[in-house]
């Protein structure tokens, strides 16, 4: 946790040039194409925005799951706004290494994910005694149930409440 | 879009051409367990089956493409992931006998998954130490994935085979037409030996142990009888394959052979 928090930290804060924060700043407006109220910046999937010793800007970005389809949309609305706003020299690249944690998830995505009625998921890395209980995202009861592991897509569980007994999806923590 | 740029390997030709076929096994077995595991979807047992055996089946079938790409570029003649997947027959493929067998039943398809998720824990655990950083990276991904592939075939396999008379039963069938392409998994060829020595891939032996007092634990909890070792004709990953690989490819492969580079 710690490791991918610093991670995190130590691509997006600090000495970055104008250009970089600009490209930061883009890529927080393009979005999930499957949960479309998160970023891709949200999800914690651009792992890097730099100008490197050859004066190019490389943008680096992972995939969620190996299978994920949203990931060619995501390579391709990601090239586009690039384009739009200039950056059309900027280099894509796609990071296998280490791979994507919904850990990287940002506090901002979390909050959107569950204001979304998507119940935000538990750190991977925490035991899964001390992590914190998984709620409703509408009505915040505990007693909830999984009905199924595997959901509309990939990255999503099927739950219900038994408090206010709607059905609800969680993004699973990997 | 590009893999960040880094020291091309180097390699002397003996090895890239083991790793090319190294890394087409793991490709083809998860292609072709991905491909077998579609065939499900709108049939499963229950709806929930339906979308987990359809999500396994897309977690596969996505690192079938990152192992073919990379496949392809080991190989250096220009074939991608596309060309790979379907403009090979089916000698050229070098999957896992097991991975390419019939659907069945459920217990069949889950007895099958099962075997299967438990050897790519295996491996994959091993390949996150791989001296290749590529496979490595793959690996480690991958890793993450089939923990609940086998999350979710190893608690079918106990519930089928504790559950009740003719789930059992089942279960048990399914086990004893398939234990015997297991051997397949982890005897390992002049491949995986120069794989192993070049320090890519993890000891078959070692792996086999593990994955060996895995699958008795799951049995014991699943109230199920391993059969007995069978003598080993089976060689899916020389290219030698059961009928059942011809016809499963020429479904797959049917449409882009029809209309070469056809594109949405």
């Amino acid at each position: 946790m710690k490791a991918t928090e610093s991670s995190v930290v130590a691509d997006t804060a600090g000495g970055q040039t104008a250009a970089e924060r600009a490209v930061w700043r883009l890529l927080a407006r393009v979005p999930d194409p499957e949960i479309p109220v998160l970023s891709i910046v949200d999800l914690g999937i651009v792992r890097y925005v730099r100008r490197a010793g050859d004066g190019a800007l490389h943008v680096g970005i992972t995939p969620t799951y190996s299978g994920c389809p949203a990931t060619a949309a995501i390579r391709s609305a990601t090239r586009a706004a690039l384009d739009e706003a200039g950056f059309g020299a900027a280099l894509l690249e796609e990071v296998l290494s280490p791979p994507w944690t919904s850990d990287w998830i940002t506090p901002q995505g979390r909050a959107k994910l569950e204001a979304f009625g998507i119940a935000p998921p538990a750190p991977a890395a925490a035991p899964r005694d001390t992590a914190e209980p998984l709620r409703c995202p509408r009505c915040g009861s505990l007693s909830v149930a999984r009905i199924s592991e595997f959901g509309s897509t990939p990255c999503k569980a099927h739950y219900v409440c038994s408090a206010c007994r709607e059905p609800f999806d969680h993004f699973k923590c990997i | 879009m590009s893999a960040p740029a880094a020291a091309p390997e180097r390699r002397d030709r003996a090895t890239a051409e083991a790793l090319f076929r190294y890394v087409l096994r793991l490709a083809d077995t998860s292609l072709v367990l991905g491909q077998r595991l579609g065939e499900w979807i709108g049939h499963a047992p229950a709806l929930e089956q339906d979308l987990g055996l359809a999500n396994l089946a897309l977690d596969l079938i996505g690192q079938a493409r990152l192992l073919l790409t990379y496949a392809g570029e080991v190989e250096g003649r220009g074939r991608d992931e596309d060309a790979l997947a379907y403009l090979r027959d089916a000698p050229e493929f070098l999957n896992l006998t097991l991975a390419e067998q019939p659907n069945g039943d459920f217990a069949h398809t889950i007895v099958r998954q099962w075997l299967i998720d438990a050897w790519q824990l295996e491996i994959y655990e091993g390949l996150g130490g791989s001296a290749d950083t590529r496979l490595a990276a793959i690996a480690a991904k991958a890793l993450k994935e089939t923990r609940y592939h086998y999350r979710f075939s190893s608690g079918w396999l106990v519930r089928l085979g504790d559950g009740t008379a003719e789930s059992q039963a089942r279960a048990q069938r399914a086990l004893d037409s398939l234990w015997r392409f297991t051997e397949e998994l982890f005897t390992p060829d002049e491949i995986d030996e120069r794989m192993t020595a070049a320090g890519i891939a993890p000891l078959a032996a070692a792996a086999a142990g593990r994955w060996r007092r895995r699958v008795d634990e799951d049995l014991r909890q699943a109230t199920l009888v391993r059969p007995a070792a069978q003598p080993f004709p089976w060689h899916g990953k020389r290219g030698v394959h059961t009928e059942h690989l011809g016809h499963m490819l020429a479904e797959m492969q049917h449409l882009p052979r029809t209309y070469p580079g056809v594109g949405w």
